[in-house]
């Protein structure tokens, strides 16, 4: 399979940091390579917390994510900044409850998901991250479903294991999402 | 084997140091290496060890210097500018023949600079980490199991070679996370027969000084430490080859910009354009064995660095004159990307037709 250079970009917050490890927890339970690494220092205070992580079957070379095949936009000046440098082909997931702009470019795969409405919705209040994660899975196949499962209970603390159902759910609920 | 678990550079530093017999850390907060003393500070508490948040750098780096003179493993982590104020305590520690751990976590100078990764303290680290005539053992790590793995063995060759070691890391790879296996090894116990660790009134008191008012006798302990230093370049050079058989340009680059260099070979390689890549481990000693041999089998060099051109210096004291050296580097928190080493090497090769 291809190597997953992800970005995740949004708000701080907004649980970007987490849905980054939740994909690298996910891959390394697939006994794939993994590197993650989060924007830090002032660029986050800004509007743009970012989360680079990488997914591959050889030895990860650069871990900053400059051309990602895969990028969730968590809002809009992430979504600007970054959207002109998604790789052709790449898989582009909008949170669109809190981006009403459009993809212009033809050359990417877009989906729009309201992942915020949805966990609201659903009583998933700030799980929006993992939603779009669910939807980033179905669209790229990541990693094996055990190993995405996996993944978020390896990512919730000891401490809020009682997190873990809902995360699960969030998850299913982004993986199910038709536009 | 144990379990893999996602560590950040900085946390995987300080486990490993705790795993490799450290048990007193004195430190003074500064980003980007923030976590390693906060790992530091939950964990020391635990297993009867020592965290201190010293006063300052200054503070810190002495307070190093009386752990290292009893002769306990002891070290201190900082980032650029805090290892500026370190400096006189580590030329003291050279002076009075001491070892310990310093951790370096480079970000963007000169001044307070900025804190997003740079390895703009290469000369710092390899050519003057202080006055006098000393030299530090330098390990530069890339990955964050690498961070893991070289902790030890810069505790077992400080404690052999009785020097301080540093770890010269940047912003990057202490604040990413990688999959890490924490062996559980055995610590090595070295000998300290010199260390002022009580007599228990059964020997001579031993003295731990830098001070030596004679020059005859100050030049004799230099000298000797030069014999030292002459051997540990022979013996401890480490590096890393990669493509490197058949490269008609060599890549020279260490740290963070090192992978941002193997992904730039990948896809030059895929591209069918001969290149490889030469990673130095230890920056003190330089491997200058590895860079020499591909001196004679490559065409061209190429240094990329997260400077304005420090190593590249000592790439070209070993090519002498054999073959052209070029240089690419960001700088002041900028990290290269693959696509500008990539577009370089294409230049570079271009060249060659």
């Amino acid at each position: 399979m291809a190597e997953n250079n992800f970005l995740l970009a949004g708000f701080g917050g907004q649980g970007i940091l987490f849905a980054g490890k939740v994909i690298a927890y996910a891959g390394l339970a697939d006994e794939k390579q993994v590197s993650w690494l989060p924007s830090y220092g002032p660029e986050m205070r800004g509007g743009t917390a970012n989360c680079s992580v990488c997914l591959s079957e050889n030895v990860i070379g650069s871990p900053l994510v400059t051309e990602p095949n895969g990028f969730v936009a968590m809002n809009l000046p992430s979504f600007d900044k970054f959207i002109d440098s998604v790789e052709k082909d790449g898989v582009v997931i909008v949170e669109s409850s809190l981006i009403e702009r459009k993809v212009e470019r033809t050359d990417v795969r877009a989906f729009y998901v309201p992942a915020t409405k949805i966990a609201e919705e659903n009583g998933l209040k700030g799980l929006a991250n993992i939603i779009l994660i669910g939807k980033l899975w179905k669209e790229t196949q990541f990693c094996t479903k055990d190993a995405l499962v996996a993944g978020v209970k390896k990512s919730v603390p000891a401490k809020k294991a009682h997190l873990v159902d809902s995360n699960l759910k969030a998850l299913e609920l982004g993986i199910a999402f038709e536009a | 084997m144990a379990e893999k678990v996602l560590m950040k550079g900085n946390e995987a530093l300080a486990e490993a140091a705790i795993q490799a017999g450290c048990r007193h850390f004195f430190g003074y907060p500064i980003t980007p290496q923030t976590e390693l003393a906060a790992y530091m500070a939950k964990k020391m508490p635990k297993i009867g060890g020592t965290y201190l948040q010293a006063e300052s750098e200054v503070a810190a780096i002495n307070m190093v210097y009386g752990a290292a003179s009893a002769g306990v493993r002891a070290m201190t982590s900082s980032s650029s500018p805090g290892i500026s104020l370190k400096s006189e305590g580590i030329s003291y520690l050279a002076g009075a023949d001491l070892p310990c751990l310093i951790i370096n976590v480079q970000r963007g100078g000169p001044g307070l600079g900025g804190i997003q990764p740079s390895q703009s303290d290469y000369w710092q680290a390899t050519k003057a980490n202080g006055h006098g005539d000393f030299q530090v053992l330098v390990f530069a790590p890339s990955t964050v199991q690498e961070m893991v793995d070289l902790v030890a063995g810069a505790f077992d060759k400080a404690d052999k070679y009785r020097m301080p070691a540093m770890i010269l890391a940047d912003g990057m790879l202490g604040q990413m996370m990688e999959p890490v296996e924490i062996r559980e090894t055995e610590v090595n116990q070295i000998e300290k027969p010199w260390a002022t660790n009580g007599t228990n009134g059964e020997r001579e008191h031993n003295v731990v000084n830098s001070l030596y008012i004679q020059p005859d006798e100050l030049e004799r302990l230099v000298f000797e430490r030069y014999e030292k230093y002459k051997k540990i370049e022979a013996e401890e050079q480490m590096s890393e080859s990669y493509l490197t058989e058949d490269a008609e340009i060599v890549v020279v680059a260490y740290g963070a910009s090192s992978r941002v260099v193997r992904s730039a070979v990948n896809a030059a390689r895929a591209e069918g354009i001969k290149v490889g890549l030469v990673r130095p481990i230890t920056l003190w000693p330089y491997p200058k064995a590895a860079v020499d041999a591909v001196c004679d089998t490559a065409k061209k060099l190429l240094v990329v660095e997260m400077s304005m051109g420090q190593m590249v210096e000592d790439v070209r004291l070993v090519a002498n004159g054999r073959l052209p050296v070029e240089f690419y580097g960001r700088t002041g928190g900028i990290i290269p990307t693959p696509a500008e080493v990539l577009a370089k090497i294409k230049e570079m090769a271009g060249g060659n037709e």
